[in-house]
């Protein structure tokens, strides 16, 4: 039984069509899930949150002393992507990226794109996220972005909106490995009745793509490390794990120093040194000889390492200038730019508030808006205009009029949908994508990622922070 | 290694190894309460002072009574080596180094961790007590079994295991002492004939007192009692066995390193002590003398290795 309350009734189902037909990539699927009994199913849905909680699979929510690791609940039924509609996604992702790399490098070089008048130079000179200290300085490979997360949303059948470009510190990816691992536990039989292409190489692909772009200093077999803030970080299961995943060491700023031009850690022989450095600490952090002098997460003296060839850092500093969310109204004009072809994926409309024109038809039209802040994550500080109370967006509007430049905003998108599992059976949820791209002299993206799902009826938030869940996402070899 | 990651896992591992030992020692002192006729509060205050923990106890409470105290030792936060300090801490330390550990290993501990934070999340009613004590040695054993049946024989291995040994030594010298240092004047006065209840305590607190009969014979003689844990080589809490251990370990940490630090000298002086010293020779130097020394000595060589091999925090 299908219920449907709640759900915008318009939105595209990923699953099933109107006529309550399967769609042609669920089709094997959905024969095998209308072969289950429901109690099993249920009973299953419990197993994989005990398979979660014992594996320790955990995330910190900001602001809520009690509860410091909660679990993402995670839902049954995979979401599934036929292989024809990956490889158009891969193809957009790609010369996306590849811009965006291409951006990062002409900025902080000859900013040909603002000679050309194609970006306004105060979006990138007084941006935050933008960092004089890279300026002149092209990193090992020309790589900037090593690791970036695409997140995507579908509205129909062919169409697909890039949302965000997390080219900082995308996280998440260590939900997309779990996930498909306690999928392929529960449901083995579901993974010799589709052909579903493998995620489980992530690891290694990211080892070996930091490995390949060792800083010119390093002579040998790179040593690769992974920088988390600390055990007490909303993501420092996803550090661990991809340490040890990899199989490098996962350290904290305060097991590093700078010595002899290098960065080294702490170890039980002494001083070592480290040439490659996965960075999950913000560039404020990152040193505070260059950045916060009050940062106790980095490493003092880092930034002059890097600059001296004798340290890679992944993602490199002053990457964020391009997902910034003001920047990435621009998007479409910087993928023509730098590869002179339109974009093969579509940006989602944006307003830019700094703009009196946009503000202008912005706080005219609240009620069917998104509105978010130009630095802000994790679905924090946005407003959803069609769910929000009126005192809400009355309280929002007078923050927007306050900082204009803070803020963008976007149509609703009516967001597709998937099913979840519920009491009573399947109920459709909106979600998001989030695939994972890693960069070294070639592009790589995984084949697969982080389906993200709003957990209540009609809700369009799907953020982990916001009460949101996951879903293995499949993609198919067709 | 990271010496961070050196002294997460030595601590992980004493963490979880005194969390046992605290079960047992509570477990002794059950029994003791249930087979003897008068009961008295008195028998906890020997548990407490086993445990190290009689003068902290005092701080917290006004009278010493059973039910106070097995909770102070099981379940309260305020004192840092009750069972479930023991685990919190143990898990801890787990999760900052679980790079360094596999997943089984980890998954046992955190584990431990959920269940023994639900079991305990409210005082224990004297009814559940065997099943409470049961899951905190079904636990460990559970994270032992993990750890030995999975784990790579390497540096990460051998400072795990120096950890436990060091606390393990560490109690077994506590328990010993102290029962001795309060079982004592009562042998002299009445000779050779003591409550054997109280010697059968000793023993149950290190999981021995079916041992003890194979070994020696029916008879609870307090010279084969602290024969059997001091110098004998086969039982596994003694303190012979826990020396062997920690200086096979340090040893295998010397060759991969090509270097020795103080703390070689240190334990493989300790081990020939405690192989060459007979029960007789020990006993009539005096017992107490000689166990104080060795904690002193054992916690000594705890420094000497965090020092050499550059452990911090």
């Amino acid at each position: 039984m299908v219920e449907n309350k709640g759900t915008t009734p318009l939105a595209f189902d990923e699953m099933m069509n109107a006529d309550s037909s399967p769609r042609q990539p669920y089709s094997t699927y959905n024969e095998w899930y209308a072969s289950q009994d429901r109690n099993r199913l249920i009973a299953k849905s419990k197993e994989a949150e005990n398979i979660f909680r014992k594996t320790g699979i955990t995330f910190a929510v900001y602001g809520h002393a009690d509860s410091s690791e909660k679990l993402i609940p995670f839902d049954l039924i995979p979401r599934i992507i036929s292989g024809r509609e990956w490889r158009k996604l891969a193809q957009g992702i790609e010369q996306r990226v590849i811009a965006l790399n291409a951006f990062l490098d002409d900025i902080y070089h000859k900013q040909e794109i603002v000679r050309a008048g194609r970006i306004p130079r105060e979006l990138i000179e007084k941006n935050d996220a933008f960092l004089p200290q890279m300026i002149g300085f092209r990193p090992p490979g020309g790589v900037y972005t090593h690791i970036v997360g695409t997140d995507i949303v579908r509205t129909g059948e062919d169409q697909f909106y890039v949302l965000e470009d997390n080219a900082r510190t995308p996280s998440g990816v260590s939900y997309m490995l779990e996930n498909r691992e306690t999928m392929m536990q529960m449901f083995p039989e579901l993974f010799h009745q589709n052909r579903v292409r493998p995620v489980e190489n992530y690891p290694y692909l990211l080892r070996q793509s930091l490995a390949s772009l060792a800083p010119p200093g390093c002579s040998g077999k790179p040593r690769v490390a992974v920088l988390t803030p600390g055990i007490y970080n909303s993501a420092f299961y996803e550090h661990a794990f991809l340490a040890d995943m990899m199989g490098v060491e996962l350290v904290e700023g305060s097991d590093l120093r700078v010595i002899d031009g290098k960065v080294k850690m702490r170890t039980t022989r002494g001083y070592e040194a480290i040439d490659v450095l996965y960075r999950r600490v913000d560039d404020d952090f990152l040193d505070p000889l260059t950045f916060r002098p009050d940062s106790a997460l980095g490493i003092p003296g880092i930034m002059d390492v890097y600059r001296a060839g004798n340290i890679t850092i992944a993602n490199a500093p002053g990457t964020g200038i391009s997902d910034d969310k003001a920047i990435y109204s621009y998007m479409p004009e910087i993928v023509e730019f730098y590869t002179g072809r339109k974009p093969l994926l579509e940006n989602v409309p944006t307003w830019r508030c700094s703009e009196p024109q946009s503000l202008k038809y912005v706080l005219e039209h609240i009620e069917e808006l998104v509105i978010k802040e130009v630095h802000g994550s994790g679905g924090y500080g946005m407003l959803v205009g069609p769910t929000a109370t009126r005192k809400e967006r009355t309280i929002f509007a007078e923050k927007l009029k306050a900082r204009p430049g803070n803020y963008i905003a976007q149509p609703t998108l009516s967001l597709s949908t998937v099913p979840i599992l519920v009491n009573k059976g399947i109920a459709p949820r909106h979600v998001d994508l989030r695939p994972y791209v890693l960069v070294s002299d070639k592009v790589q993206i995984i084949p697969g990622g982080l389906t993200r799902v709003a957990l209540k009826a009609g809700s369009l938030v799907v953020n982990s922070s916001q009460g949101g869940g996951t879903k293995d996402t499949w993609v198919l070899e067709d | 290694m990271l010496g961070r990651t050196a002294n997460g896992l030595y601590w992980m591992f004493r963490y979880i190894e005194r969390a046992e030992n605290g079960a047992r020692l509570i477990d002794a002192g059950l029994r003791m309460s249930l087979t003897r006729s008068e009961a008295t509060e008195d028998d906890w205050d020997g548990v407490l002072q086993s445990a190290g923990v009689r003068e902290l106890y005092d701080e917290v409470h006004d009278t010493l009574t059973s039910s106070d105290a097995i909770d102070f030792l099981l379940r309260d936060r305020a004192n840092s080596s009750s069972v479930m300090s023991c685990i919190e801490a143990g898990r801890h330390n787990a999760r900052m180094v679980r790079t360094a550990l596999t997943r089984e290993t980890w998954e046992a501990t955190n584990e431990c961790w959920i269940e023994m934070k639900a079991m305990l999340a409210k005082k224990a009613r004297p009814a559940d007590l065997p099943e409470i004590i049961d899951t905190i040695k079904r636990c460990a054993g559970l994270i032992r079994g993990a750890f030995h049946g999975t784990m790579l024989r390497n540096e990460i291995f051998n400072f795990s295991r120096i950890g436990t040994f060091i606390e393990r030594a560490d109690n077994t010298a506590r328990i010993l002492d102290v029962k001795y240092y309060v079982l004592l004047p009562a042998v002299a006065a009445v000779g050779s004939s003591m409550d054997n209840v109280q010697w059968e305590s000793i023993l149950r607190s290190v999981s021995a007192h079916r041992a003890y009969g194979w070994v020696y014979d029916a008879e609870l003689r307090p010279s084969n009692i602290a024969d059997f844990l001091i110098s004998n080589g086969r039982m596994p809490r003694s303190l012979a066995y826990c020396y062997e251990k920690i200086v096979s370990n340090l040893g295998y940490l010397a060759r991969e390193y090509g270097e020795t630090h103080a703390a070689h000298a240190t334990a493989e002086q300790t081990l020939a002590s405690l192989r060459s010293r007979s029960i007789t020779n020990i006993m009539d130097q005096g017992l107490h003398e000689y166990l104080e020394e060795f904690i002193s000595d054992n916690n000594r060589l705890g420094q000497e290795i965090s020092d050499g091999y550059r452990f911090y925090h």
